[in-house]
Order: structure tokens, then C-alpha cells, then sequence
């Protein structure tokens, strides 16, 4: 029985599963004459919106939620050469359709529960009878009695009155969810969202998760906001709610909107940090509203130093925190606390934590060269007037923020020699050519071999040259080499 | 053909056949001269099965690709859409063939969707009233593409996404069907093994459709002996890591796209006249990367560190080939030069081109920032100060390295703290939304909600239990000859690969206790052999282990799953693994949802590359 390289072959064009679609081809062909009918009669009193919609969703004309289209859709596994057999041979539909119903054991029921029973047909009728009742919403469920129902084959006008009564319905979901494709999944579900009341839908899927998890991606996709806030709503998903609703106001453009809409996210249902960063948003857009009309004006008037000299590359519109309390250090420095575009302002109504504004200070005022300023920002006084130097980030970050807004030696020699870490301190002053610091370093660690070394990096003739052969000379020192 | 792919234990050519037979049949379906109009997406998965010759036998005289208003001009009876079944671009063809009717003669339209036909693609057609337009509308279920001897892939980006954020299983269920045709062409996989959600899902799915086919009993003799099914969401912390082997930093670097990668093009400007005496090309220097090139499945999945080494003997090799064309005095001994010329030249290029590629990355792995970030991540992968804030991490965002970056990082940290404490988790969120945005709330809810960002519940640890017994962290890596899978990472042995690897001895029954930590259910299946399809198997003789990844694999597990491999091969009681991975998944990238116009990092985002792992998935054999 080994299949050679020839067989595989006449596999791909042929051979195995077209021998299965055969078996299959009558049977289905039988049931989708049926469905077909069915679902033709069906749509007559269940939908009676859009006469199209049934069929607008078809792949190959038969309508969605039909059986025959489910079936279709499985036997798509094996691959699209079989779907091609199909459609040949349902072209010459009539010639199959009044052949017997052969023993088959490819019916929906055995692909989705995985139960052969070789010999007996298997039907929708079959699948539901083992299902218990108690998984149909009363409402939706049907007198114990007339269980017998499905105990036969069933016929078109059987179906249509089923598929009326909505427990059907259900019940194609829950084999196209057993299915796990999406696509099927979906074609039920717009199905079912056409055909049943929402009351209904919803309630039918907070029993089925998987179902609602697709029912809610789909209405993400078609951008059926107000159905998908229902349906939280319904659910008592509360908080997706919230998200979902928040997420809406990226897509408006007009600031003032956005303003608007952000205020509607307040006080909906997010956790408590999330409740406070989302009041956050709207502040922020507020405010950046206020600060980015005054500014344009301001900008225009051509009266302001800072903005002649530095005009503005872009709207301070919807940019992060950070990035406004740059902008706001940049062109709001010396603003009263009490106007809404100064960063001391900003930093109270924000919360905005020491470390991060300093950070954000030092390299907004070393980007204007505002040297004073930086000076201004580590000088502490304390209660007995000594000032003291002091940076919550530590001096060699505020080293290389400096370095990185070319601040002259001058200004990086002072604050490298802050830096507590001799060793970083040397680093960064040799990286920074700070020579002085470099020089008075080795001399206080009393290393001569590195001085020595240093020597060379200098210019000659330098004052540094001069500097480092004094202290070489001197025999005041004692080298610890 | 494609020889690499027939380099493996497995013959993935076969399946390379089988997907090109599809393509022709369809192909000819549409009598007469063809233009095709692609989902620019495609054109990589395809490139990996067929080139434009075998669509220009088969009359394909034009090839577009798709956008807005009108088609271009040309003169053919056929317009054939090759696209991926999305909303947005159903807009696309519609305006196409809105536009089109105005003009000259009739045409044909067809769609192909790749890899299935969608329903609300077509009810979309249908409301945009073109959907009557189309003679064919048909599926190419390009489920499993063979990337190299021993991989296969689904190039299903969105994979991780969907099935873990969106709860959209669809994706599972394309895995099943590719596992279903590889079936078919080389035979029932006789055990299989899983670990995850996902897994159980997919396991289902097959032996559900397994018996639909019962009626045809599958005839073939069984290539592989295992297959083994992994959840990404059972390993998150190999994804989150930065890989180290070659390969893995060209993907974390520049990001690997359908086998090739774009690189920039200064330091592969021509150095000779003789080359074309061009300019300084400007665009991005595109080139494939697969085991056919004998240089790369050399060096592709060593540690970068051992990279250098292998390049410059191989440089020596070279010049000492063409060195030896002063030896040849007789016409025999010249003609015997020459004719080894060819090779020798392609020898030379591949050389060039991976000494460069070495220069750029090496440039990047040796800057401070690197090393930086390395030291993070080997810290929390072996359990240091996990449980608060990192200091580097702050600096990140202070200083606005892009979010991608600062977010891989906290969800490393998070992954190997078994979530983060309540506390700290508020600090980082904080700090992220006043930094990049108070829209990436949204971004943080979808990180939380796949598992990748989490609040510590029950103040419980798992993660050093997982370690020490997984043995995930080992302390001596030999980079240059290793021992151990962990040199993919050095250091960290990636958590899915050791699973594989206990699998195959001594057995999970050993783990016991670490897989009912992990998340999802781990389980065995048969499916039973008719007797006369049964392996004898020969003391020694290797098994194939087929493993495939369920929302994508890293090239650094790749990496390790080949030096499994080898390893096996060496020993006595040889099992080989063979794996086959699919596709990766998405990154946390696709995690992003929103970024404000001039944000810079937003074209990164969602590009994706730097975060999971974009990798082919596959088999090897």
C-alpha cells in the first residue's frame, strides 16, 4: 500500500478525497436541495428586513446557516481541489439529486462531535438529541415533549419551524463553535443578529463564551460601536465597556471633540488608577488646548524673544505628558504657578514626581542655554541659609544631559566634579575632556602613573601641560606610584 | 526546485509540489492572458513557492500591485486578485473594478484569498455591489510554507494576537488543516504531544477531521513519529529575551520578513569599478537568508560571539583557494582552477556579505546600551530583583527609548516574577503613560490581557521553581562550542525547547509538577497505525519529531531545537527532532493601538519586528 511519488500525484488531482465527496456528494446534495427550500421559506416570515441579506452572505448561494453551507464549509478541509469537485457537480444538480441518500458517515454532527456510527445517517436531528436541554435558554427551549421531533429525519417545513422557534439556531452555533472556524463562527452569528431579538442574542451567548468572544471581535471589525456597548453593557463587562468606549476617541481628529468625548470617559467604570490617568487625558487636552491657542497668537504677534528665536516645529495638540512639561519648561520657565502653562503648575496638577522634573527641566533649559537656570535647579537652601547642591537624578545624568545639549567645559567641569563616585567622576571628565577635573583628581588620589598618562592627551604647550608638569614636579605630593 | 528544502530528514519539497500544483490548476482555470494584482503582504509567502516564471507560463503577463482608484493599463482578458480576506482592502478592489467598467473592453475578474475565502469579505463586496463582477472566487489555503530543510511556516502574523487577545481561534484551526494535508502527503503522525490551550484545541480539531477521513484509510508510511504541540503563551519569557545567535540578532536588529532581510546598503556599496561603477545605492539592500547558502547554515545559529571566528577562517580558505591559481602550470591544472572559479565566487560573496552583516550588528551588540539591557535581562531571567522597580528600565523611559523596547523589558520582568507586584506595576504604568501617551492604556490592557503583563496574585513565585527544575538558567555557557541549548541565549535555556528536549528523554512524567504550573493543559494522543504501516524500529535509529509552535517561534529556539538535534544524532539513542513551527506570532507590537501622528516609534511598532519573534516556522528533520 506505499504510496509512491505517481500516486501523490493523482492524489492532489484525485484520488482520496474525491472517493470521500462522492460518497458524500448525494447526501449533500439531498440536503442542500432541502436547506435550500427550507431557507427559502424561512426567510419569508424570520427576516424580513433585507430580502438579499440571506444571500448576501453565501459563498456558492446557499444561505448562511444552512446546513448544506456548513457542510460545504468543512468539507473545505479538504482542500480547495474538493470544493472545485463540488461545484462541478452541483451544476449538474439535478441529475444527483434524486439518488438515494447513501449511508455516509460525513455528516455535521460526526465532524463536530466526533461520534461515527458507520451506516446510520447522521443529521442535525442527531446532534441535537444528545444535547441536553438545560443548555437552551427556556425562553428558547421547546416542551419536553415534542423531543420526538428529532428523532426522524427532519423535513424542510420541520426546519423552517425549528429554525423559527430559535433552538435551532442555537444549536448551529454551538456546532459551528465546535468547529473552531472563524469564519463559520461568524456567518452564524450575523445570522443569529439578524434573526433573533438582542435580548436574546446576548443572552444565548453569555452561556457561550467563545461565541461572544467572536461576536464581539466582529463588531469591533464592522465598527458596530453602539451594539458592542449593549452587549458590555448586558454583560456587565463593565470595565471593557469603559475601554471600549475610551478607545472611540482616536479616531476624532478636532481637538475640541476629543476634549468633549474625553470628558464623557470620566467617572465611567475603570479601575481606580486607570479612573485617574483617564482624568489625566482630559486635563492634559484642556490645558493643551488653552496653551496651544495662546501660543499660536503669541508666535504670530512676532513680540515674544523666545518664540522669534525658536519657533515651535509642531502643535503641542495631544502630545504625552512629558513632552508638554518640556514644552511648557521651554517657553513657560518663568511663568507664576498660577497661569496654566507653567511646568510648576503643570507638575502639581499633574503629580509630576521630583526625579521626572528635574530631568525634564534641566534638558529643556540646557537645550536654551540657560545656564543660570540649571544652576537655579540643584541649588538647595537650607534652614540655616548654606546652600547645597543636590540633583534627585543623581550629577552624572545631569552630566550627560548637559553633554548631550553641548554645554560649554566650563559648565560640565562643575558639575562632574559633584559626581560622589570617584571613579565615574574620572570617567566621565576624560570623556568630556574636562582636564581640570581629570588633573585635580589624580592628584588627589595620587596617581602619578595616571597623570602621567593623561599627559598625553592634552594639547601641547596647554595650560593643561603646564598644570600637570608642575604637579609632577612638585615634591609636595606623595605618589602612591 | 528548491534543493535546500530536500537537505532534511524530511523531503519538504514534496509539499513545495504540492502547493505549486494548486497554484497552476487555479491558474488555468482562468482561460487566456492574466494580470495578477497582489496584496503586496502575499508577495513574500509566495516568493517562498513560486517565482514569476511559473506564473508566466501559465500566461500571468502583468503583475500589479493593489491600491486605490484605477488599475494600471494592460492588455489582458484575465484580472486575478490575490489577496488576504480583509475589510480594508475589499474597498480596494471594489473602487478597482468600479473604475475599470468605464473604460475599454470587458475584462474578467477572479479573487483568489489567501488562505480562505471570508464571508464578511464577501458580504462586503456584495454591499459595494461588485461582488456579481467576479467569475471565480476561490481559497489557496497556503497553510504550512516550507522555509528551509527542516522548517515550515504559516507567515500568519497575527496568530499570537488573535488567539490570545482577540479569542479568535481561527488561526488554530488553519494550523490543523496544514497539519492535516502534511498528513496526508507523509503520513498519519502516529503520537502526539501538547502542552497548552491552544494545543488541546488544535489536537481536537485533527482527530475530529481524522475521522471524517476514515473511510480512506491514509496509506502512506509515516515520515514522522511525534508531533509535538507547543502554546506560545506556555513559554513568553523566549519571545521577551534578546536572542544572541546570528540569525536571532539579524531578526532582532533589522527583522526577518518571509527569509529576507533589508539592511542597509552603505557597507555593501561596491568596492570595484568592475561592479557597475554605479552610485552609492540608496535602497535598502535586500537579501534571502536560507540554508542554500552553505556559508549561513553554518554560522546562522551560532552565538554571535562565535560568528567572528568562523568568518575569518573562512576567509583564509578563500584566499587560499584563489591563491593557488599561481601553482597551476599545466592547461589541466588551470582548467581545473577556472572551472572551480564559479564557486569560488559565490564562496567570496556570501562571505562579503555576512562579514558585513557581522560589522553592523556588531556595532549595535557592542554599544553600552546593549550590554545595558543584556545585563537586565540575564538579571531577571536568573532571578535578580525581580520583584521591584529596575532602574535601568526607569532610565529607558526617561530618556523616551522607544516603547517597544521599554514594554519588552517590563514584561520580562513580569513574566519571570510571576507578575508584578501591585505597587510596582502602578510605578511602571505610571511612568509609561505620562512618557508616550495616556492612549497606551489601551496598549497596557492588551498586554495584560495575554498574559504578558500581569498584577501578582496570591503573592506566590513560580517562576524559580520553573527555573531550577527546567534547569532554565545555566551559568557556564561555552558561546564557542556549546554543551547545552542555553547558548541560544546565553545563559538562558529557552523554556519551550527544554520542554521538547525532556520530552524526548526521559519523558514529561519527570516534570510533572512544573507543567501543572504552567498554563493549559498538557496531554498525549495515538493516533493508531494500521498494522502494516507500523515502524520496526532499528536499535539506533533516530525518531522525527515533528514540534510545532502555536503563535510563533523565536530563531533563537530554532537554534536550539537544531542543536537538539545534532546532539541526538551524535548520541546512541539517537531521537531526532524534527520540528516544524509555524508562524509567529505577533509582536507585542500589534500590542500598540494608538500612536499620535509624530510619534517616531509608531512606524517601528507596528512593524513589529523587534519583539517577538518573527520567524518561519517549521520542521526539521
Amino acid at each position: 500500500m506505499n504510496r509512491t511519488k505517481g500516486d501523490e500525484e493523482e492524489y492532489w488531482n484525485s484520488s482520496k478525497f474525491k472517493a470521500f465527496t462522492f460518497d458524500d456528494e448525494d447526501d449533500e446534495l439531498s440536503q442542500l436541495k432541502e436547506s435550500k427550500r427550507a431557507v427559502n421559506s424561512l426567510r419569508d416570515f424570520v427576516d424580513d428586513d433585507d430580502e438579499d441579506d440571506l444571500e448576501r452572505v453565501s459563498w456558492t448561494g446557499e444561505p448562511v446557516g444552512s446546513i448544506s453551507w456548513s457542510i460545504k464549509e468543512t468539507a473545505g478541509n479538504s482542500g480547495s481541489s474538493h470544493e472545485r469537485e463540488q461545484l462541478k457537480n452541483r451544476n449538474s444538480f439535478s441529475t444527483y439529486a434524486q439518488l438515494p441518500k447513501p449511508a455516509s458517515t460525513y455528516s455535521l454532527s460526526s465532524f463536530f462531535r466526533g461520534r461515527t456510527r458507520p451506516g446510520s445517517f447522521q443529521s442535525l436531528s442527531d446532534a441535537l438529541s444528545d444535547t441536553p436541554a438545560k443548555s437552551y435558554a427556556p425562553e428558547l427551549g421547546r416542551p419536553k415533549g415534542e423531543y420526538r421531533d428529532y428523532s426522524n429525519d427532519w423535513s424542510p417545513s420541520d426546519t423552517v419551524r425549528r429554525l423559527r422557534k430559535g433552538k435551532d439556531k442555537i444549536q448551529l452555533l454551538e456546532e459551528a463553535v465546535s468547529m473552531h472556524d472563524g469564519n463559520v463562527i461568524t456567518a452564524v452569528l450575523i445570522f443569529l443578529k439578524r434573526t433573533l431579538s438582542k435580548e436574546i442574542l446576548f443572552r444565548e451567548l453569555e452561556v457561550r463564551q467563545v461565541a461572544l468572544r467572536h461576536l464581539i471581535h466582529f463588531l469591533k471589525e464592522i465598527g458596530d460601536q453602539k451594539l458592542l456597548l449593549d452587549l458590555f453593557r448586558f454583560l456587565d463587562r463593565t470595565e471593557e465597556l469603559a475601554l471600549s468606549h475610551y478607545r472611540e476617541h482616536l479616531n476624532i481628529q478636532d481637538p475640541e471633540k476629543r476634549k468633549e468625548f474625553l470628558k464623557t470617559c470620566i467617572g465611567l467604570p475603570f479601575s481606580a488608577e486607570d479612573s485617574a490617568h483617564i482624568q489625566d487625558h482630559y486635563t492634559l487636552l484642556e490645558r493643551q488646548i488653552i496653551i496651544e491657542a495662546n501660543d499660536r497668537h503669541l508666535e504670530l504677534a512676532g513680540q515674544t524673544e523666545v518664540f522669534r528665536k525658536h519657533p515651535r516645529k509642531a502643535s503641542i495638540l495631544n502630545m504625552p505628558l512629558v513632552t508638554t512639561l518640556f514644552y511648557s519648561c521651554f517657553y513657560h520657565y518663568t511663568e507664576a504657578e498660577g497661569t496654566f502653562s507653567s511646568p510648576v503648575n503643570l507638575k502639581k496638577t499633574f503629580k509630576i514626581p521630583d526625579k521626572q522634573y528635574v530631568l525634564t527641566a534641566l534638558a529643556a533649559r540646557a537645550k536654551l542655554r540657560a545656564w543660570h537656570d540649571v544652576d537655579a535647579l540643584f541649588t538647595t537652601k537650607n534652614w540655616l541659609g548654606y546652600t547645597k547642591k543636590r540633583a534627585p537624578i543623581g550629577f552624572h545624568r545631569v552630566v550627560e544631559i548637559l553633554h548631550k545639549n553641548s554645554a560649554p567645559v566650563q559648565v560640565l567641569q562643575e558639575y562632574v566634579n559633584l559626581v560622589e563616585d570617584v571613579d565615574t567622576k574620572l570617567n566621565l571628565a576624560t570623556k568630556f575632556k574636562c582636564h581640570d577635573v581629570v588633573i585635580d583628581t589624580c592628584r588627589d588620589l595620587k596617581d602619578r602613573q595616571q597623570l602621567l598618562a593623561y599627559r598625553s592627551k592634552v594639547d601641547k604647550g596647554s595650560a593643561e601641560e603646564e598644570k600637570i608638569d608642575a604637579l609632577l614636579n612638585s615634591s609636595q605630593i606623595r605618589w602612591k606610584n | 526546485m528548491a534543493a535546500h528544502l530536500s537537505y532534511g530528514r524530511v523531503n519538504l519539497n514534496v509539499l513545495r509540489e504540492a502547493v505549486r500544483r494548486e497554484l497552476r490548476e487555479f491558474l488555468d482555470k482562468c482561460a487566456g492572458s492574466k494580470a495578477i494584482v497582489w496584496d503586496e503582504y502575499l508577495t513574500g509567502p509566495f516568493g517562498l513557492i513560486a517565482q514569476y516564471s511559473l506564473l508566466k507560463e501559465h500566461e500571468v503577463e502583468k503583475m500589479f500591485t493593489l491600491k486605490g482608484s484605477r488599475l494600471p493599463a494592460a492588455d489582458v482578458k484575465n484580472i486575478i486578485f490575490f489577496v488576504r480576506p480583509r475589510l480594508e482592502l475589499m474597498d480596494i478592489i471594489a473602487e478597482n473594478v468600479l473604475s475599470e467598467d468605464r473604460r475599454g473592453p470587458a475584462r474578467d475578474f477572479h479573487i483568489l484569498f489567501v488562505p480562505r475565502r471570508s464571508l464578511l469579505c464577501e458580504q462586503r463586496l456584495k454591499d459595494l455591489g461588485v461582488l456579481g463582477s467576479f467569475i471565480h472566487r476561490e481559497e489557496y489555503s497556503l497553510d504550512l510554507i516550507p522555509f528551509d530543510g527542516d522548517l515550515l511556516s504559516m507567515e500568519s502574523e497575527g496568530a499570537f494576537k488573535e488567539c490570545y487577545l482577540e479569542s479568535d481561534q481561527t488561526s488554530l484551526y488553519h494550523a490543523a488543516k496544514g497539519l492535516m494535508t502534511l498528513q496526508a502527503l507523509y503520513g498519519t503522525i502516529p503520537q502526539i504531544f501538547g502542552k497548552g490551550e491552544c494545543a488541546r484545541q488544535v489536537a481536537n480539531m485533527m482527530i475530529r477531521m481524522k475521522r471524517e477521513f476514515t473511510g480512506s484509510q491514509n496509506s502512506i508510511f509515516p515520515v514522522f513519529d511525534n508531533l509535538l504541540l507547543l502554546d506560545r503563551n506556555v513559554d513568553l519569557l523566549s519571545p521577551l529575551a534578546t536572542q544572541l545567535t546570528y540569525e536571532g540578532l539579524i531578526d532582532e536588529i533589522y527583522g526577518i520578513q518571509n527569509s529576507y532581510v533589508k539592511l542597509p546598503p552603505e557597507k555593501f556599496a561596491p568596492k570595484k569599478q568592475g561592479d557597475g561603477g554605479k552610485d552609492l545605492p540608496t535602497e535598502a539592500k535586500k537579501l534571502q537568508l536560507n540554508s542554500a547558502e552553505e556559508l549561513y547554515a553554518e554560522i546562522r545559529d551560532k552565538n554571535f560571539n562565535a560568528v567572528g571566528s568562523v568568518l575569518s577562517k573562512k576567509a583564509k580558505v578563500i584566499s587560499a583557494a584563489f591563491e593557488e591559481r599561481h601553482n597551476a602550470k599545466t592547461v589541466g591544472e588551470i582548467k581545473q582552477f577556472v572551472s572551480q572559479l564559479p564557486h569560488m565566487q559565490a564562496a567570496r560573496g556570501s562571505l562579503a556579505n555576512h562579514t558585513s552583516i557581522a560589522e553592523l550588528i556588531k556595532d549595535v551588540t557592542t554599544s553600552e546600551d546593549f550590554f545595558d539591557k543584556l545585563t537586565v535581562e540575564q538579571e531577571f531571567m536568573s532571578g535578580i530583583d525581580t520583584d521591584k522597580v529596575n532602574s535601568y528600565i526607569e532610565d529607558c523611559i526617561a530618556q523616551k527609548h522607544p516603547l517597544i523596547k521599554v514594554l519588552r523589558l517590563v514584561c520580562l520582568q513580569s513574566v519571570c516574577n510571576s507578575g508584578l507586584k501591585q505597587k510596582v506595576l502602578d510605578y511602571y504604568k505610571r511612568e509609561i503613560l505620562q512618557t508616550y501617551g495616556y492612549e497606551h492604556i489601551l496598549t497596557l490592557h492588551n498586554l495584560e490581557k495575554a498574559g504578558l503583563l500581569k498584577p501578582q496574585t496570591g503573592g506566590r513565585n513560580n517562576y524559580p521553581t520553573i527555573r531550577k527544575t527546567l534547569r532554565l538558567w545555566m551559568d557556564d555557557v561555552n558561546e564557542q562550542n556549546p554543551t547545552d541549548i542555553s547558548y541560544v541565549y546565553s545563559g538562558y535555556a529557552p523554556l519551550s525547547v527544554r520542554l521538547a528536549q525532556l520530552l524526548s528523554r526521559p519523558g514529561w512524567r519527570s516534570i510533572e509538577e512544573v507543567l501543572r504550573i504552567l498554563p493549559g493543559p498538557h496531554f498525549e494522543e495515538r493516533q493508531p497505525l494500521p498494522t502494516g504501516l507500523q515502524k520496526k524500529r532499528q536499535p539506533g535509529e533516530n525518531r522525527v519529531t515533528l514540534i510545532f509552535f502555536l503563535g510563533g517561534v523565536t530563531f533563537a529556539e530554532i537554534a536550539a531545537l537544531r542543536f537538539l538535534s545534532q546532539l541526538e544524532d551524535g548520541g546512541s539513542r539517537a531521537s531526532r527532532v524534527g520540528r516544524c513551527r509555524p508562524r509567529p506570532p505577533s509582536t507585542c507590537c500589534s500590542f500598540c493601538e494608538s500612536c499620535w501622528p509624530s510619534c517616531s516609534s509608531a512606524t517601528r511598532c507596528s512593524s513589529g519586528r523587534c519583539c517577538w519573534p518573527v520567524g518561519p516556522p517549521t520542521s526539521w528533520c
